[in-house]
C-alpha cells in the first residue's frame, strides 16, 4: 500500500508545482509518400499523417484524465521534408508546408516539425529548394516548424548554409513583421541535431527511426525548485542529490505516460526526453532554480556552474527512471519562455554572451532570444557560427532560435503569449563579421571526431 | 484496475458519506481509507477497486470532481500507477 505522504506529494507536484508532461510527440515516417508531382506528394503526406495520428490527441486526453497528469502538447514530427520531396519535380516546397499545416489542424496538434534539411556536409538540390522555401513556408502556415542541421562533430560546419540562414532568418522576420516576426520562433538551426527530439520547434523524425514512434518530453522546473526551497542552507552535494531524486520521480511519470500512449496507439515507444522545460508561468522557471541555489540573479557570475550542476543531476536522476532516454535531455534556457530569464534579461543581468556560455553546459542553445530588427544578416550568421562551434567541439547538440524582431530595438518587448511567452529585445555586439561569413566553405571536423 | 481518490478541503459533515455514496452507486469498491482532520482541514485517501465500475473511468473522474465542487473540497481520482511509478522502483 502506498503511503499517504507519497500520494499527497504527487498531487502537490501537479497542483502547485506545475508538474506536467510537456509533450507526447508522434514521429511519422514520410518516406513512402515520395512522388514525382507536388500534388501526389502533398496528397500522400496529408493522408498518411491524418490516418496515422487520427487518435493521438484523444488518446493523450484520456491518459491525462485517467492518471490526473496534465499533458500540455500533442505534436507530430515527420521525416525531413528535403528527403521526402527530393524526387518531386518542383522548385518550391511551400505547398508541402501547407499540406503539413492542414494535416496538423485536422488531427488537432498544435505543432508539426520536420520542414527540415540536413546539410552538415553540403546541399542536395532538394536541400537548396527547402532552404529557399523556409521564409514563405513559415509565414504562410501556423503550425509548421522548420529546422536545419548545419554541422556535426563528425563532419564539421557548413558555413555556406550558415551564411544563407542569416538571410533566411531576416526574411522570416520581415514576412511576419505584423506578427512580432513570429516565423523566426518556428525555425531552429542545429549542430548535432538528434533524430528523436520530441520538443518543438526542432523536432523531426530521423532517417534511422521506425515507421512511427512515440516520444515523450517531461517537464518540471517548478518541482525541482520547490524541492530545493525545502532544503535550506545545505551544501551543493545535497543540492545535486535532491535534484537527482526529483528528476527520477518526474521521469518515471514520463515513462509511464510514454508506455501507456504507445500501448493504446499501437505505436512503438521511442524515448523519454529528460529536459527540464520551463514555461512563462510563475513557478515554472529554470532561472528560478538557479536563483534558489543561491544566485541573486540568473545571468550573474556563478550561473554557468549552477546550470552545469543542474543539468548533470537531472540526467543522472532521470536516466535510471526510463528504459530509453533520448532527445535533447538537459535543461532548456529559452529566454522568452522562462519567467526568471525574462526578468533577468529585462534587468540587464542576463546577456547574449552569458547565454552562449551557459549553452556549453546544458541543452540546447540560444533559444527564443529577441534581438534588434536592424541586426545584419552577417551578425546573425556569426552568432549562429559561434553557437554551432560550441556544439561541434563539445560533441553535443546546440541550436539557435533567434528573432531579429522587425522594427524593434533594445528595450522593446516581443510578446507572443501562451507557451512562447515574451522576450525583451537584447543588445547585440554589432562589430562586423562580414568578411569571415562571406568566405563560406566548410570548417573542418575537429580532431575529437576521429575516434575510430 | 485500482485507483486512488484523495479528498482535501475544509471539514464539513458528511464528506465521507457523500463520497462513498457516489462510489457505491457506480459499483466502485472501497478497499482502504486513511483519513484525518488537522485543524479544520479534512484529508482523506481512498484506495478503490474500479473493476466493477459501471461507467467509463474518465466519467467517474468528472463525477468525483463535480462532487468535490458541490461540497467545497478538492477531489482527485487517479489511476494508482502514477503513484506506483513515482514512488516505487
Amino acid at each position: 500500500m502506498l503511503n499517504t505522504g507519497d500520494i499527497l506529494e504527487t498531487i502537490q507536484m501537479i497542483e502547485r508545482e506545475h508538474l506536467d508532461i510537456r509533450t507526447i510527440t508522434m514521429g511519422i515516417s514520410l518516406f513512402d509518400c515520395a512522388a514525382d508531382t507536388m500534388e501526389g506528394l502533398t496528397t500522400r503526406i496529408y493522408d498518411k499523417i491524418t490516418r496515422t495520428a487520427e487518435h493521438l490527441v484523444r488518446t493523450g486526453e484520456d491518459i491525462e484524465k485517467e492518471y490526473g497528469i496534465p499533458i500540455i502538447n500533442k505534436r507530430i514530427s515527420v521525416t525531413p521534408i528535403a528527403l521526402v520531396a527530393a524526387s518531386c519535380r518542383a522548385d518550391d516546397y511551400t505547398p508541402v508546408a501547407r499540406a503539413l499545416d492542414r494535416a496538423a489542424s485536422e488531427v488537432g496538434v498544435n505543432y508539426i516539425g520536420g520542414f527540415t534539411a540536413l546539410v552538415h556536409k553540403g546541399f542536395t538540390k532538394a536541400d537548396r529548394i527547402l532552404l529557399d522555401s523556409i521564409p514563405s513556408a513559415l509565414s504562410q502556415t501556423e503550425r509548421v516548424c522548420s529546422s536545419v542541421n548545419v554541422a556535426t562533430t563528425k563532419t564539421g560546419i557548413n558555413m555556406d548554409a550558415i551564411a544563407q540562414l542569416g538571410k533566411i532568418i531576416k526574411q522570416c522576420a520581415y514576412l511576419t513583421r505584423d506578427d512580432n516576426s513570429v516565423a523566426c520562433s518556428k525555425l531552429v538551426v542545429f549542430a548535432n541535431a538528434v533524430e528523436d527530439n520530441p520538443f518543438m520547434a526542432g523536432a523531426f523524425l530521423g532517417a534511422g527511426e521506425p515507421e512511427s514512434v512515440i516520444n515523450v518530453g517531461v517537464s518540471g522546473p517548478g518541482v525541482v525548485r520547490a524541492a530545493l526551497a525545502g532544503l535550506g542552507d545545505c551544501d551543493l552535494t545535497t543540492v545535486a542529490e535532491t535534484v537527482k531524486r526529483t528528476a527520477f520521480k518526474i521521469t518515471r511519470v514520463g515513462q509511464l505516460v510514454a508506455t501507456e500512449a504507445s500501448k493504446r496507439l499501437g505505436v512503438p515507444f521511442g524515448i523519454v526526453d529528460l529536459s527540464l522545460a520551463p514555461t512563462p508561468a510563475v513557478g515554472d522557471s529554470v532561472a528560478h532554480i538557479l536563483e534558489e541555489m543561491g544566485l541573486e540573479h540568473c545571468g550573474g557570475a556563478g550561473t554557468t556552474a549552477a546550470l552545469a550542476l543542474l543539468n548533470d543531476a537531472v540526467k543522472k536522476g532521470g536516466v535510471m527512471a526510463s528504459s530509453h532516454v533520448g532527445g535533447l535531455s538537459g535543461a532548456f534556457i529559452p529566454v522568452s519562455e522562462d519567467a526568471g530569464m525574462i526578468d533577468a534579461a529585462r534587468d540587464g543581468y542576463l546577456t547574449l554572451e552569458k547565454l552562449e556560455a551557459m549553452t556549453a553546459v546544458c541543452s540546447v542553445g540560444l533559444d527564443m532570444i529577441a534581438i534588434p530588427g536592424d541586426t545584419s544578416a552577417d551578425v546573425i550568421s556569426a552568432i549562429i557560427a559561434d553557437e554551432i562551434s560550441i556544439g561541434v567541439v563539445n560533441t553535443k547538440t546546440t541550436a539557435v532560435r533567434i528573432i531579429p524582431a522587425f522594427g524593434k530595438k533594445v528595450g522593446d518587448e516581443v510578446n507572443y503569449g501562451g507557451l512562447f511567452g515574451s522576450a525583451p529585445v537584447m543588445p547585440v555586439n554589432t562589430s562586423s563579421p562580414a568578411r569571415f561569413i562571406a568566405r563560406g566553405g566548410r570548417i573542418p571536423a575537429p580532431i575529437q571526431s576521429l575516434k575510430n | 484496475m485500482k485507483a486512488i481518490i484523495t479528498v482535501v478541503g475544509r471539514d464539513t459533515v458528511g464528506i465521507i458519506a457523500k463520497t462513498s455514496a457516489v462510489l457505491a452507486s457506480r459499483g466502485v469498491n472501497i478497499l482502504d481509507i486513511t483519513q484525518s482532520v488537522l485543524g479544520d482541514v479534512f484529508a482523506m485517501v481512498m484506495f478503490v477497486d474500479i473493476a466493477g465500475c459501471t461507467i467509463p473511468f474518465t466519467d467517474l473522474v468528472d463525477e468525483m470532481d463535480a462532487l468535490g465542487q458541490e461540497i467545497g473540497v478538492k477531489i482527485h481520482t487517479m489511476h494508482e500507477d502514477i503513484f506506483n511509478s513515482m514512488h516505487r522502483i
